[in-house]
C-alpha cells in the first residue's frame, strides 16, 4: 500500500494502552486530519511513527518499514509549541540546516536555507536570529522550514497552531494549504480543532481512548457522523450563530 | 555582556571578583616573588612566634610561614582544579551515558551513580588514597573521582530535562545522532548550572585537600600546599598557632572566593538565562504618552458589580517602567457576562489581576475608580478588602494545575479559605467544600474531596478551582483562559459551568480569552483590548455584523469556523502585537490596520460611546467593513 500506513499500532506506557491497535492510511498527496480529545493518544502514534516512541504493529511508507534511524528521514514532525520545539541557542538558519545531509557543502546549505526561509515566508537575512527574537508565529515557520530540509515525504503536524494567538494561526494554516499544494506533501493534522481540521484536511479519523473510532472524507464525518464521540466533538465547536447562553 | 557587568557591579560579584583575583594573581606570582624567601632555612629562628620578621612565625627549620603559605597558593589551586576537572570529565561521562546509551543500560549506570552518590565522599577519598598511593597524584584522583558522583547525577538531571524538550525530538526525528544531539543541543543548554557547579567544586575539592593534606593522605615533604603546611603547623600549636592559623585561613578564604564566583555566577545566569515568550516579557518604554480618559461608559447603576475606571498598571521593565494597561474603563452588572478579547500581551490578565489585587509587588495600579460591590478597592488595603475579595470575587486560571498544592486534600483547600474568611468550623467547612464539588458536577463529591489533585484531570481540576470560587457567595467570577488548558469536550463543560453558575446565582462573570469564538458563545458584551486599551464594547451579538473597530473585524475573521469559505485563504492580521515598551503615537494599530490614514499616525483616538452604549477606538469606524480585514494568502514577514 502506497503512502504512511499504520497497520494495528500499540504503544502502552507501563500498564496503560496509549494507542490501542490504530489502523490508519495518509495516502500519497493527501492531507488526512487527527482528531480527539487530549489524551486520546494522537500525539503518542505520531512520536511512533517518527521512532520517538517504542510501538507493536506495523508503521509503513510505501510499503517499507518507516526509517527511525540513520539520517534519511522521510517522515518528518513539526511539534506543537515552537517555544519549545526551537534551541534556544542556536541560529534559525543552523537549526533549518541540521536534518540536511551532513556531505552538503556549505554554500549549498546556505541556499537550500534560504530558499525554504522564503518558502515559509520569512526573510533569509534573518537566518542568524536567535529563536528568541522571533513571535510564536514566526518560530512556527522555521519548525516547518526545517521539516521540510529533510525532504520528506510525509509531514505529520501536531496541534501546531494550538499554542498560538488566533490572530497568527490563520496564517499558518494558510501557510500549510499553500505548501502542500505547491509540494504535493502528505500530511497528518493532528488537531483538537474540527473546524481546522474541515479547513486543511481532506480525509479526517477520530481517535478516542487510544482507539480509532471513525475515519472517512472530511466533509461526510462532518455532516453525518457515525460515532457517538464525533458527534460529541462536534457538538463541543463553538459557532457563530449559536445564541448567547445565559442558562441550559 | 550587560548582565555580567551587572553581577560585577553587586556587592557579592565585587567580593567575589576580588576574593578570586587575589588568589588567583597570588597562584601566579607568589612563587616567583617569594619563592626563595619560603626555602631560606633559618636555623637561627626556629619554631618562633611571629615578629616583626616573619609575621607569622618560622617552622621547625626556621622557614618563613607566611611566604609559604603565599607560595603554596600555587600547587594548591592546581591541585584543586586538577581535582574538578577530573570530577566534572567523569562526571559528564556517567552523566551523559543514560542519554547515549539508551533505555536501558542507561538504567544500570543511573542506579550505579545513585549508589556511588550515597556513598561518603571522604570514604571513597580514603579508598582511592589507597588504591592510588600516598602523595599528590593519589590524592587528586581520591578528591576527583569522589566528587564525580555528585556530578555525575546533576549531569543526569540536567540532560533528562533538556533531553525531553521538543527541539531534541525534532533532532533525532531529523536524524541527528545521539552524540550530536548531545554536544550540539544537550551540553551547550546545560552548560551554565555545570560551570556554576564546578566554580563551587572547586571550592570544596580545595577544603578536601587541606583535609587528605591534614591526615597525611596528601602532598609529602619537600613540595607543600595549605593542608601540608596546615598539618606540619599543628604539630606546632601550642608554640605558634600562626603557623596553623594561616594556611588555614588560606584554605577558607580561596573556598570562599570560590563559592562566591559560583554564586555570582548563578545569580548573573539566573537572570535573562532562559529565553522568554515575546509579548510576556516587561519591555522598555522611551517616554509614556499621557493617557486619554476613557468615555464613561453606560448609565451608572446600583447593580453594578464592578466598575472600573481609567485603570493603569505600570511595571518595571528592562530600560525603565512599562505601561501594558492604559486607561481602562469598564463595569460589569449583576448577572452580567462580559468577555475580554486581545492577542498575547494586549493586557487582559494584568487588567483581571489589577481589579482583584493579584497583580503582584511589582505592578503598580492606579485607577480614577475601582469599586467591588460599591467598595473602593483603591483606598489603603486591608482586611476588609481581602475578605471581600476572598468571598465576593472569585479567580479562575489558565492552568488547573498550579492552581492547587499538589500535596494537600482538594476538599481541604476548598476549606480553607472558607474557615479563614467566612469563620466556619473545620467540619462546617468541609461539609460546604463537598457541596460545592457537587455543585460544579464532580461525581462522588465525598470521595473526590478527600483527593489528591493529581488524582483529578485538567477539566475536575479546573471544575474544582470554579468550586473553590464558589466556597463563599461570589457576585463576580473572573476567569482567565479557563479552557485553554483543556480538552475540547471537557472545554465546552466548564463553559457550560460558568453558564450554570452565572444564571443560578446572577453572578457577574469576566471571561477573558484570545479566542473570539469563546467569548462569544458565553458572553453579552465583549471588550476588544489591544495594546492596553479597550478598542471596542459591543454586544456579543453584534460581533459578526456589527463590529465596527477594524481590530475586532480582523479578530473574528481570523478564525475559522464550520461555515469558513474552503477555497479562499483565512484573513490574517499583518504584522505583530504591539510593543507596550515601544507604542507608536497614534492609535497602537495604525501598523497593522489597512485603514489607517495620517491621522492615525498622529492621533490617537479616544474610546467613544454612541447611544446604545457601543464604545469604539477608531477614526474610522464607520468605515466598509470588507476593506478592514485582509486575506493575504503569500504575505511576506507577517508573524
Ligand atoms: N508581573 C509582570 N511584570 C512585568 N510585566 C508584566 C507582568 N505581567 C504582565 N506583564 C507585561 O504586560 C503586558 C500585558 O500582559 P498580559 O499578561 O496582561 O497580556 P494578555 O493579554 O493576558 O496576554 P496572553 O494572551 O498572552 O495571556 C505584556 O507585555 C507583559 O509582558
Ligand atoms: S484609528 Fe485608524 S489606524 Fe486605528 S484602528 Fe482606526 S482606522 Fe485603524
Ligand atoms: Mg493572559
Amino acid at each position: 500500500m502506497n503512502g504512511l500506513v499504520f497497520e494495528d499500532v500499540r504503544v502502552g506506557f507501563g500498564a496503560t494502552t496509549a494507542v490501542d491497535g490504530v489502523s490508519l492510511a495518509v495516502p500519497p498527496g493527501a492531507v488526512v486530519g487527527l482528531v480527539g480529545g487530549s489524551g486520546s493518544g494522537k500525539s503518542t502514534l505520531a512520536r511512533a511513527a517518527v521512532g520517538l516512541t517504542p510501538f507493536t504493529g506495523r508503521i509503513t511508507l510505501d510499503g517499507e518499514p518507516v526509517p527511525t534511524r540513520g539520517t534519511y528521514r522521510p517522515v518528518q514532525m513539526v511539534f506543537q509549541d515552537p517555544y519549545s520545539s526551537l534551541d534556544p541557542r542556536m541560529s534559525i538558519g543552523d537549526s533549518v540546516s541540521e536534518p540536511m545531509p551532513r556531505s552538503m557543502p556549505r554554500t549549498g546549505r546556505h541556499a537550500e536555507v534560504a530558499r525554504l526561509l522564503e518558502l515559509v515566508h520569512l526573510d533569509p537575512a534573518r537566518a542568524a536570529a536567535r529563536p528568541a527574537d522571533l513571535s510564536g508565529g514566526q518560530r512556527q515557520r522555521v519548525a516547518l522550514a526545517r521539516a521540510l530540509a529533510a525532504r520528506p515525504r510525509v509531514v505529520i503536524a501536531d496541534e501546531i497552531t494550538s499554542a498560538l494567538d488566533v490572530s497568527i494561526q490563520g496564517a499558518v494554516l494558510n501557510l500549510v494549504r499553500e505548501l502542500q499544494a505547491e509540494l504535493g506533501l502528505s500530511m497528518l493534522f493532528i488537531s483538537h480543532n474540527l473546524a481546522l481540521v474541515r479547513y486543511v484536511a481532506s480525509h479526517v479519523a477520530v481517535m478516542h481512548a487510544g482507539r480509532l473510532v471513525e475515519e472517512g472524507p472530511t466533509h461526510r464525518v462532518l455532516a453525518d457522523p457515525e460515532h457517538d464521540y464525533t458527534r460529541q466533538l462536534l457538538a463541543a465547536v463553538p459557532r457563530g450563530d449559536r445564541p448567547s447562553r445565559s442558562h441550559r | 555582556m550587560g548582565r555580567w557587568s551587572t553581577a560585577a557591579r553587586t556587592p557579592l560579584g565585587l567580593t567575589a571578583a576580588v576574593l578570586a583575583g587575589s588568589v588567583l594573581g597570588l597562584a601566579v606570582l607568589a612563587p616567583v616573588v617569594w619563592g626563595t624567601s619560603a626555602d631560606a632555612v633559618d636555623t637561627g629562628s626556629i619554631l618562633s612566634p611571629p615578629s616583626g620578621e616573619h609575621w607569622a612565625g618560622t617552622d621547625n627549620l626556621g622557614r618563613d610561614i607566611l611566604a609559604r603559605t603565599l607560595v603554596a597558593t600555587r600547587l594548591s589551586v592546581l591541585l584543586a582544579l586538577a581535582a574538578t576537572a577530573i570530577a566534572v570529565l567523569a562526571g559528564l561521562v556517567l552523566g551523559t551515558a543514560p542519554f547515549l546509551l539508551g533505555r536501558r543500560l542507561g538504567r544500570v549506570v543511573t542506579a550505579a551513580v545513585n549508589i556511588a552518590v550515597a556513598f561518603p565522599g571522604l570514604l571513597l577519598a580514603l579508598f582511592f588514597a589507597t588504591i592510588f598511593g600516598v602523595g599528590a597524584t593519589g590524592a587528586v584522583f581520591a578528591i576527583g573521582l569522589a566528587g564525580a558522583p555528585a556530578f555525575a547525577r546533576l549531569t543526569q538531571t540536567l540532560v533528562a530535562g533538556v533531553a525531553a524538550r521538543d527541539y531534541v525530538a525534532a533532532a533525532r526525528v531529523a536524524g541527528v545522532g545521539r552524540l550530536r544531539v548531545l554536544l550540539r543541543h544537550v551540553l551547550p543548554n546545560i552548560s551554565e548550572p555545570l560551570v556554576v557547579n564546578a566554580t563551587v567544586g572547586t571550592g570544596a575539592a580545595l577544603l578536601s585537600f587541606a583535609g587528605l593534606s591534614f591526615l597525611g593522605l596528601g602532598v609529602q615533604q619537600p613540595g607543600y600546599d595549605w593542608g601540608r603546611l596546615l598539618y606540619d603547623g599543628i604539630g606546632a600549636i601550642y608554640v605558634n598557632p600562626a603557623a596553623a592559623l594561616t594556611p588555614g585561613a588560606a584554605v577558607l578564604v580561596a573556598g570562599l572566593a570560590f563559592n562566591l564566583v559560583g554564586e555570582t555566577v548563578a545569580k548573573a545566569l539566573g537572570v535573562g538565562g532562559v529565553a522568554r515568550r515575546p509579548g510576556r516579557a516587561p519591555r522598555a518604554v522611551p517616554g509614556l504618552a499621557p493617557v486619554a480618559a476613557d468615555e464613561a461608559p453606560r448609565a451608572v447603576g446600583d447593580d453594578l458589580v464592578l466598575d472600573v475606571r481609567d485603570l493603569e498598571v505600570t511595571v518595571p521593565g528592562a530600560r525603565g517602567p512599562v505601561r501594558p494597561v492604559r486607561g481602562v474603563t469598564f463595569s460589569v452588572r449583576r448577572g452580567e457576562a462580559l468577555g475580554v478579547v486581545g492577542e498575547s500581551g494586549s493586557g487582559k490578565s494584568l487588567t483581571a489581576l489589577a481589579v482583584s489585587r493579584l497583580a503582584g509587588d511589582l505592578a503598580r495600579v492606579e485607577a480614577g475608580r475601582l469599586t467591588l460591590l460599591g467598595t473602593d478597592l483603591t483606598e489603603a488595603d486591608g482586611r476588609a478588602h481581602r475578605r471581600l475579595l476572598g468571598t465576593s470575587l472569585a479567580m479562575v486560571f489558565q492552568d488547573p494545575t498550579t492552581s492547587f498544592n499538589p500535596t494537600r486534600r482538594v476538599g481541604a483547600q476548598l476549606a480553607e479559605g472558607a474557615r479563614h474568611h467566612q469563620g466556619l468550623g473545620r467540619a462546617e467547612a468541609l461539609a460546604r467544600a463537598v457541596d460545592r464539588l457537587g455543585a460544579v458536577r464532580i461525581p462522588e463529591p465525598e470521595r473526590r474531596a478527600r483527593q489528591y489533585p493529581h488524582e483529578f484531570s485538567g477539566g475536575m481540576r479546573q471544575r474544582a478551582m470554579i468550586g473553590m470560587g464558589l466556597m463563599g457567595s461570589p457576585s463576580l467570577v473572573v476567569a482567565d483562559e479557563p479552557t485553554t488548558a483543556l480538552d475540547v469536550t471537557v472545554q465546552q463543560q466548564v463553559l457550560d459551568l460558568l453558564a450554570d453558575v452565572r444564571a443560578a446565582d446572577d453572578v457577574a462573570l469576566v471571561l477573558i480569552s484570545h479566542d473570539v469564538a469563546v467569548v462569544r458563545s458565553v458572553c453579552d458584551r465583549v471588550v476588544v483590548m489591544y495594546a492596553g486599551r479597550i478598542v471596542e464594547d459591543l454586544p456579543a451579538a453584534s460581533l459578526d455584523d456589527d463590529a465596527r473597530h477594524p481590530y475586532t473585524r480582523a479578530l473574528v475573521a481570523a478564525v475559522p469556523d464550520m461555515d469558513t469559505d474552503l477555497e479562499a485563504a483565512l484573513p490574517v492580521i499583518p504584522g505583530t502585537p504591539a510593543d507596550p515598551g515601544a507604542l507608536p503615537p497614534g492609535c497602537a494599530y495604525a501598523p497593522r490596520c489597512p485603514l489607517a490614514s495620517a491621522r492615525c499616525v498622529e492621533e490617537d483616538p479616544s474610546l467613544v460611546s454612541d447611544d446604545t452604549g457601543h464604545r469604539v477606538a477608531c477614526w474610522h469606524a464607520d468605515g466598509p467593513a470588507e476593506a478592514a480585514t485582509t486575506a493575504a494568502p503569500g504575505e511576506v514577514g507577517v508573524p
